[in-house]
């Protein structure tokens, strides 16, 4: 790894250890005092029944009993399952899609890459300011969506309540996730379609298998790995999702739009239960982590097959 | 496509199914612009227009909502609006057609500097932190490099709103809550993971005989450093930059729990700007407008570097 | 890529710079917080007085009502010097008390000659006192404000509706003085043709991220005879939040939704009922008072168009409080000055711009001049419904004990999960949960 031995005699000034370091320590600095250092202070408010807007309130330890009252609250399991829901549709449409649009581009027709540059644009925007608009398109009387949705359906445009009803809304908020970030599992596809080396499809030829045998034994497998790093992506940015529903819904109607992040966000922000609070960021952050780990594991796998 | 194909190479699909898949291709990204497009019109209608049924697309262009954006109004009598003198601007006008005078700037401006100022000033100092953290990483021997790296990038994972639980505290003890100051660490601390990941990657790419042939010729580590590595990693560098500065840009959670006025940015503010009575959709169709125009830039420009930023480098072309 | 490197560092470099000087150069400047709404414009017209006298600049810092609470006292809460002066809702009191948020304002009212006994009672109790009903002061009564109803009396008054509204109902169309009345009315007019044009029944509040829904539930709950506890035994809320009685409140509230409010109604709170009823939607809309105003002037329904009445009475007659009083932050490094502000702000002269600007005065001086019912048309139901004023939980945990309310409320009203029974004894579930961790029981 280090420089061969008779250069590094040669340098003058600071030894390579020194600058090593000295390049290295700020950002670790700075990383350990605004991610470590509250990390820290976290897992220790979880033991305690501290409440940031009581300052004044003596602060006692309660053992595992903000754990406890985590686990076994309903309300926090009904808005894990609605994460999971809302995590698992998302990734299928946009898996679903994304791939199909990156193999349709793989085609390579005339303009396709001023055309893909066209389609990566929603993602690169601020999920709030654009979330917020998606309000206006969605309301049932002047909403464009709605206008849109009823043209096609039939459905007279006031009935179309994508964030008033139980059943719609939690699509509302799939159906702007999927406009926003299809384009990102697409363009992660799109370097996985062109990973395959073109000698593969060749000797396919060359063995008369038919082009659908060639896209299940040769494309499929191929890009597999791609497929699921851009999973593994989305899955950890919609565990947290929070920015986008509060604008569109603010986990409504009732709760049933209160993905895990929003209710995190009441309990430490709206109820001051910060010492409960951060027990559960706490838990919300190993799930993520183990998730995303065993997860990586199986992603090694696959790649190394 | 399956019989199309057989006859020819997949390495060069028929004209067929290129024009196929070419118009679902650009059938796709239309749909996908119509909501970037009508913000964009929104922000060109009156408010009456922007809310009658059936959505208007013909209509009078006005720039009532860029001017109901930038300003506060009041309503007034008609008899005190018709005794004041001329007005002096367009938005002047438009806003006594309402029976309204402008009484001052709105709170847009200052935020959107603030926006200016935090994305900018985090994205330096991750940049400039993420570099040599990466070039150290890249080319010394540091002990733990991978556990490092690794946790540096899982700091990335965690959810916000579990961050910003003991920033909250942390700020308020350091008297560090809603000040600009206070957004850049936080932004540059999340932004850095990111930075020293993917500098990593370029500064990887350069070949170390450079730095060793510049040794040779009689420079420093860090002459060699400036004027070797740097250059050759400029490229790298302005991508990072973008990508941190839209993550700055961009970001909600944090800027919402953490400021309120004074280092507020856009993303928190857009959602908040009503007019009288009910979201004035132009003005927030206006102000997003403003906003996406920038990031809008920024993606067309960085469209080759893309893939490599947002999958932290896990994924090359 | 170098080129634009440079510009790039050095625009934010110039950004950092620029920004940090205008902070520095006004010194005698005092922020003021509030909701962004129609008294807050009127708040600034009148605080230019203040200026003239003062020499002492104002900024406003307005936020919208649906995250006004979650934005301030997350400001107060993190000790920050935002506002000088904040006009925060009648529910933050206790925790801003307790907490040392707000500066107690006793001995400045002894020094300055200011008389709470000068100011209308309810709004006394409801907006500066904590404990609720003992002399001490944390805010001057600033805003009176109380949830009440609009109507169309252009279309109330339309012969051919009355005629047909009298043979169905067999009484006369008329502004309702019972919530059995209002949603006969509402039925009546919901998806009725009236001047070309489909209208509903009532817009009624169903927000669900702040405290919407709570704030329209309550008006017909306290009618119902929901009550937050036992009189007798304070915290014990069995039997009186779920009450027979109050569960029937509740199941009227989820009626009048159901058979009564426009379409797309699942999100409403005072910005959109209003708008509601000034799109010409709704025959009624229920709504806090400083809409009056502005719904008055207004050119499409304003003027003749529009009647106002108190919230109906039912077994017994209540209103949801609104309002505010204006305090000073404790953080605030210009307490001199902000206490200027307010001792200017309670001149009997000011209160009596306030209340023509569109503010509602709480001076008694003020109200309970002649000529002042009669001064507004709405002048007269304000009045009434102030008489009858209730308010939610002024205690520090408030925040809980409203989001508990919101969720229970919501997922049945508006979400249509469960019963109202389960709703209310969830919500006394919910409610002693928070007491007891507050060690109030």
């Amino acid at each position: 790894m280090a420089t061969p031995a008779p250069i590094a005699r040669r340098v003058r000034g600071l030894s390579d250890r020194a600058i090593a370091w000295a390049f290295i320590a700020p950002a670790i600095t700075l990383l350990l005092a605004i991610n470590i250092f509250p990390l820290l202070w976290a897992i220790y408010l979880s033991f305690t029944n501290y409440r940031a807007n009581r300052p004044n309130a003596v602060v006692e330890g309660v053992g595992l009993r903000n754990y406890e009252r985590v686990l076994t609250d309903p309300d926090i399991w009904q808005a894990m399952q609605t994460t999971a829901h809302f995590v698992f549709w998302t990734i299928v449409l946009q898996t679903v899609i994304g791939f199909a649009l990156a193999y349709l581009i793989d085609r390579k027709f005339r303009g396709h890459a001023f055309w893909t540059t066209v389609i990566l644009i929603p993602m690169m925007l601020s999920p709030a300011v654009v979330g917020n608009f998606w309000r206006f398109l969605y309301e049932p009387q002047i909403g464009l969506f709605a206008y849109a949705a009823s043209m096609v359906t039939g459905i007279p445009t006031s009935e179309i309540r994508m964030l008033g009803d139980v059943t719609l809304a939690p699509w509302a908020i799939i159906i702007v996730d999927t406009w926003m970030w299809t384009p990102y599992v697409m363009l992660i596809c799109l370097a996985g379609l062109r990973s395959i080396p073109d000698y593969i499809y060749e000797a396919a030829e060359v063995d008369r298998a038919s082009g659908w045998r060639q896209f299940w034994s040769i494309t499929v497998p191929m890009a597999l790995p791609f497929i699921m790093l851009a999973v593994l992506f989305r899955g950890i940015e919609n565990f947290k999702m929070f920015d986008m529903v509060t604008l569109l819904t603010g986990g409504g109607p009732g709760s049933v739009t209160e993905v895990a992040s929003i209710t995190l966000k009441r309990t430490a922000f709206e109820s001051w239960a910060t010492g409960r609070a951060s027990a559960f960021a706490i838990i919300l952050f190993v799930a993520v982590f183990g998730l995303a780990n065993i997860y990586v594991k199986a992603l090694n796998k696959v790649k190394q097959r | 496509m399956s019989s199309a194909n057989t006859a020819h190479s997949v390495v060069a699909p028929s004209h067929t199914s290129k024009r196929v898949a070419g118009t679902i291709v650009i059938v796709y990204a239309l749909i996908t612009l119509i909501p970037l497009v009508w913000i964009f019109l929104t922000s060109i209608k009156s408010p009456p227009d922007s809310i009658s049924y059936p959505p208007k697309i013909v209509f009078t262009p006005t720039l009532e909502g860029y001017c109901n954006l930038f300003t506060t109004r009041t309503r007034q009598t008609p008899d005190y609006i018709v005794a004041l003198p001329e007005p002096t601007s367009t938005c002047d006008e438009v806003t006594r057609k309402r029976n309204m005078v402008i009484a001052g700037p709105s709170n847009f401006l200052p935020r959107f500097v603030n926006s200016l100022v935090i994305a900018f000033g985090s994205t330096f100092l991750a940049v400039f932190l993420g570099t040599l953290a990466a070039y150290g990483f890249s080319r010394f021997k540091v002990p733990l490099a991978d556990d490092l790296l690794f946790f540096i990038l899982s700091t990335r994972m965690m959810p916000p709103i579990a961050v910003a639980i003991p920033i909250y505290l942390m700020y308020r003890e350091l008297g560090l809550s809603d000040t600009a100051l206070g957004m850049i660490l936080l932004y540059t601390a999340v932004n850095v993971s990111l930075a020293v990941w993917l500098l990593k990657g370029f500064i990887d790419e350069i070949p170390r005989e450079y730095e060793e042939a510049a040794m040779i010729d009689g420079y420093t580590r860090l002459q060699a450093f400036r004027k070797v590595v740097l250059p050759q990693a400029t490229t790298g560098i302005a991508a990072t930059a973008i990508f941190c500065l839209i993550f700055a840009w961009n970001e909600y959670a944090f800027a919402a729990l953490l400021t309120s006025g004074q280092a507020q940015t856009a993303p928190p503010f857009i959602p908040t700007i009503i007019g009288e009575g009910g979201q004035d959709w132009p003005a927030v169709a206006a102000g997003t407008t403003i906003f996406l125009v920038p990031i809008l830039v920024f993606t067309i420009l960085l469209r080759k570097q893309l893939l490599r930023g947002i999958t932290f480098g896990a994924v090359r072309k | 890529m170098q080129m634009k490197l440079k510009a790039l560092l050095g625009l934010a470099s110039a950004l950092a710079l620029s920004s940090a000087l205008p902070n520095a150069a006004k010194a005698e400047q005092l922020t003021l917080c509030w909701a962004a709404w129609d008294p807050a414009n009127a708040l600034v017209e009148l605080s230019k007085d203040f200026t003239a006298k003062t020499k002492i600049d104002m900024k406003f810092e307005f936020v919208p009502w649906t995250s006004y609470a979650d934005r301030f006292l997350n400001e107060l809460n993190s000790q920050g010097k935002l506002c000088d002066l904040i006009i925060g809702d009648s529910q933050w009191i206790g925790g801003a008390a307790e907490n040392g948020h707000y500066v107690k304002l006793n001995e400045f009212f002894d020094k300055e000659g200011i008389k709470m006994d000068d100011f209308v009672p309810a709004t006394v109790v409801g907006y500066s006192e904590w404990p609720k009903n003992t002399p001490n002061y944390w805010a001057l009564p600033a805003m009176g404000d109380v949830v009440g109803w609009t109507y169309r009396k252009d279309w109330f008054e339309k012969p051919e509706l009355q005629k047909e509204f009298k043979e169905k109902y067999g009484w006369d169309l008329g502004p309702p003085k019972t919530y059995d009345q209002l949603k006969q009315i509402a039925e009546f007019f919901q998806k009725r043709e009236v001047d070309g044009k489909t209208v509903y029944g009532a817009s009624i509040y169903t927000e669900r991220g702040s405290e919407g829904i709570t704030m329209g539930v309550t008006n017909v709950l306290y009618d119902w005879g929901f009550q937050y506890e036992n009189p007798k035994k304070p915290y014990e809320m069995e039997g009186f939040v779920n009450s027979p009685d109050a569960v029937k409140g509740l199941e009227f509230y989820k009626a009048l939704y159901d058979c009564c409010t426009p379409p797309g109604s699942s999100n409403v709170y005072m910005v959109e009922s209003a708008d509601a009823f000034k799109s010409g939607q709704v025959a009624m809309q229920m709504n806090f008072a400083f809409t009056w105003p502005g719904l008055y002037k207004d050119e499409k329904v304003g003027g003749d168009r529009i009647g106002f009445f108190p919230n109906p009475a039912e077994k017994a007659h209540f209103a949801q409080l609104g309002g505010q009083g204006i305090s000073v932050v404790s953080y605030s490094e210009k307490r001199d000055a902000a206490l200027q502000y307010i001792k200017w702000f309670a001149q009997p002269d000011v209160q009596a711009k306030w209340w023509e600007l569109g503010g509602y005065s709480c001076l008694k001086a003020v109200v309970n001049a002649p000529g002042f019912a009669s001064s507004q048309p709405y002048a007269q139901a304000f009045l009434d419904s102030m008489a009858i004023v209730k308010d939610f939980w002024a205690e520090p945990s408030y925040a809980s004990l409203l989001q508990d309310m919101q969720k229970r409320v919501h997922n049945y009203v508006v979400a249509g999960n469960g019963t109202a029974q389960e709703a209310l004894d969830g919500l006394v579930k919910d409610w002693t949960e928070v007491f007891e961790e507050d060690g109030k029981i």
